[in-house]
């Protein structure tokens, strides 16, 4: 047992974090919502350079062939910067599901060119109304009834614009033709790739939920040193510490189920549902506490559009509702909890022996 | 990172598991808030010992099983799902016992430690004073010193155990002219120690789970000083620091609890307002987070970290979701939750009741919750200090 990441893994975490703050910042954003596509080919071409899109892929597609573990460590800093650019779309969900769809042809097209930034990908699953990124996808996987998977490219599809308060955030409602060409996989093995790809993708925003949150924690802290009211730094007073410290407390223990849950979902455990919802409910908490505090620390000046506590505030509020509600999360571990069966899903305490 | 037990990790599960099973008295002992159950725990604790489970942290060489840390979390596992007894000598095994390890000479070790082991010394903290609470740099209890002994006058008060323990550890200031932190010393005393007076204080629920300690001329030699004259704030720090960090409460206490409560929860499922189900999944849900906290951090230690203020994280979590837990508890059991379990409509009350009381002190004592939010906010964040 050690629930420790490798140094290997934590200087690729910090190296990433690096050059995504460097390169991703709040005035490249700002000027990103001037630009037709609100998305930069050139980072995305970089990040493909690092790896970073095909880091599910397998190798001999020139993918890192690595798993749902070391993938958390990147969307963790993607948060933390609040990137707009797919990568939780591509190199979480549409990556592996090419990867284990199990159609040659379609793997042989797209994945060296998903892979190597060339191309981009999204995926529609039911349980959002929307689908992110729909307009510089190449591939897109569309949910069709509750088993089936289908595979279309962009000139098969009619888009129609959602747009949304984060002007960073490109959402989009897609019309297109289902058929027995475009249909990727059905029945049990469709329901079982669509409930991992869900997975994957609560798992990716839980830790894109704890990077933003951690980072309004440090611009809260860096906001109550500097800013004076009766003569002293707001962040001496009680009052503020407390808010910001219990913010801190939430993300910290929603940072060890994060773990847990890519683990789950790496190895394909008996409680990798469970230990997603959980992950995703203790991160939405977090994070949702930490725009409300972050803000309240501001002030006045938090609630303008010139400062940029907004962009991760409303990216806050746009995952923590997308791939499952708080509620939805809760209903999916109540019914690992209230059902038929006597012994519960707890780590380590009252396991087998 | 590898989340699957090793062999040797199953092995010590199996053991631990077989041994507590053959061995746990199959009735509840009475509480230790009273001398008989006091000495019913005390003849556990040396059962324990006798199979080598009393200390299973601890080193080899003072009688341990020398476990780490992941170890002994596993440990823990398998005691609160044996329901086993409450652990009368929690104070030295996890507070004392280390702290003697880090400061103590060697005769002090060889003086203490085993009694302790076996149970023959069960130790209460006497850290707080009326005047000093969470502020306690502000102690006024005073070790004057004369030839080769400490006179003790002053009084500690909320000594955990003291109504019935052997032996107190505490601070006092041994420097007349000193202030705050400096010129405290770390001084262990003999509860039976003439001029020492204990007065039981009845708690909220009318047991006397700690004491006031009064302090009258109390003579003890000098050879009781741990750690330096004057460098006993240091010393006791370290021994909070065990107290708030890792071992104070650990997670099976709380994943036992959720347990319990999800059963509850099952079996009212039909009387309670739905709004109480995502109660109790929150509940578990944090008592899961909890734990995997503390794999987390325990797997850190044994790779050679430290955790310092992070300690206060902890803290803060377990106590305020203990407190959730048991207010969970008593709204599934709605109006019956008042009685007493002899009360002939009492129903599955069991020690709900008990439990709710004793978590409402979590987020008071081993520092406030206040306190543990300022270290968070002063230490980890580097927020400034009040009036800067």
């Amino acid at each position: 047992m050690n629930f420790l990441y490798s140094e290997d893994q934590r200087s690729f975490q910090e190296s990433i974090g690096a050059f995504l703050s460097q390169e991703c910042t709040p005035e490249t954003i700002r000027a990103s919502w001037e630009t037709e596509t609100a998305r930069s080919p050139q980072l995305w071409a970089k990040l493909a350079e690092m790896g970073i899109p095909g880091m599910l892929a397998p190798e001999e597609s020139g993918g890192l062939g690595l798993s749902e573990m070391e993938l958390v460590l990147p969307l963790e800093e993607t948060g933390r910067v609040a990137l707009a650019e797919p990568i939780l779309e591509t190199a979480a969900l549409a990556v592996p599901l090419l990867r284990d769809c199990g159609n040659a042809a379609l793997q042989a097209k797209w994945m060296s060119r998903l892979v190597s930034g060339e191309a981009v990908a999204t995926v529609g699953l039911a349980i959002n109304p929307v689908i992110s990124d729909a307009h510089i996808a190449d591939l897109i996987f569309l949910q069709h009834g509750d088993d089936e998977i289908h595979a279309v490219e962009k000139d098969q599809v009619t888009l129609t614009a959602q747009p949304a308060t984060d002007p960073s955030r490109k959402l989009f409602t897609v019309a297109w033709s289902p058929s027995a060409d475009s249909c990727l996989v059905a029945g049990e093995q469709g329901k079982e790739l669509l409930a991992a790809t869900l997975d994957r993708a609560a798992l990716g925003i839980s830790a894109q939920l704890v990077g933003a949150a951690q980072q309004l924690v440090d611009i809260a802290v860096d906001y109550a040193k500097d800013r004076q009211q009766f003569g002293v730094a707001i962040g001496s007073f009680q009052a503020v510490k407390h808010m910001i410290a219990s913010v801190q407390v939430a993300i910290e223990f929603a940072r060890a189920p994060l773990a847990r849950a890519a683990w789950s979902v790496a190895h394909a455990t008996s409680t990798r549902a469970t230990d997603v919802s959980q992950a995703k409910l203790l991160a939405s908490e977090a994070a949702l506490q930490a725009a409300r505090v972050a803000l309240q620390v501001h002030g006045g000046i938090g609630y303008t559009w010139e400062v940029h506590l907004h962009i991760w505030m409303k990216r806050i509020w746009a995952l923590e509702a997308s791939f499952g509600t708080r509620a939805w999360h809760r209903r999916r571990i109540g019914a690992a909890l209230f059902g038929e069966s006597v012994s519960l899903p707890s780590f380590g305490f009252d396991s087998e022996v | 990172m590898d989340l699957v037990y090793t062999e040797k990790e199953q092995n010590f599960r199996r053991e631990v598991r077989t041994w507590l099973e053959a061995n746990v008295p199959t009735e509840r002992l009475p509480t230790f808030d009273r001398r008989e159950g006091f000495e019913a725990h005390r003849a556990w604790e040396q059962k324990l010992n006798a199979g080598g489970y009393a200390m299973v942290s601890w080193p080899r060489e003072f009688g341990g099983l020398g476990v780490n840390l992941l170890e002994w979390l596993i440990f823990e596992e398998e005691y609160w799902r044996a329901a086993a007894p409450l652990r009368v000598n929690q104070n030295g095994i996890f507070l004392l016992g280390p702290t003697l390890m880090e400061f103590g000479t060697d005769e002090q070790k060889a003086r203490f430690l085993p009694r302790m082991a076996a149970s023959e010394d069960i130790w209460a903290q006497a850290w707080s004073e009326p005047g000093a609470g969470s502020d306690m740099a502000a102690i006024r209890s005073t070790g004057r010193i004369e030839g080769d002994e400490f006179v003790l006058n002053g009084q500690k008060t909320w000594s955990t155990r003291a109504g019935f323990a052997d032996w107190g550890f505490g601070i006092f200031r041994t420097d007349p002219d000193s202030t705050r932190h400096k010129g405290l010393t770390f001084i262990l005393f003999p509860l039976d120690a003439e001029g020492i007076t204990v007065r039981p204080i009845a708690q909220l629920d009318g047991e006397t789970g700690f004491a006031e300690i009064f302090f009258d001329e109390v003579r003890v030699p000098l050879w009781n000083q741990l750690g330096d004259l004057g460098g006993g704030w240091g010393v006791a720090m370290a021994t909070a620091g065990f107290e708030r960090g890792l071992m104070l409460r650990s997670p099976a206490r709380f994943q036992a609890t959720a347990k319990r409560l999800v059963h509850l929860y099952r079996a009212h499922a039909d009387e309670v307002d739905p709004a109480v189900q995502d109660k109790v999944i929150d509940a578990w849900t944090r008592a899961e987070a909890y734990c995997l906290n503390t794999y987390r951090t325990a797997s850190l230690i044994e790779d050679g970290g430290k955790i310092g203020a992070e300690a206060s994280l902890n803290k803060i979590f377990w106590s305020e979701l203990d407190v959730e837990m048991h207010e969970t508890a008593l709204s599934i059991l709605a109006a019956r939750a008042e009685l007493l379990p002899v009360a002939s409509e009492a129903g599955d009350v069991g020690g709900w009741l008990d439990g709710f009381y004793f978590s409402l002190a979590g987020p008071i004592y081993a520092g406030t919750n206040e306190i543990q939010r300022n270290v968070i906010a002063e230490r980890l964040l580097g927020l400034p200090r009040a009036g800067k």
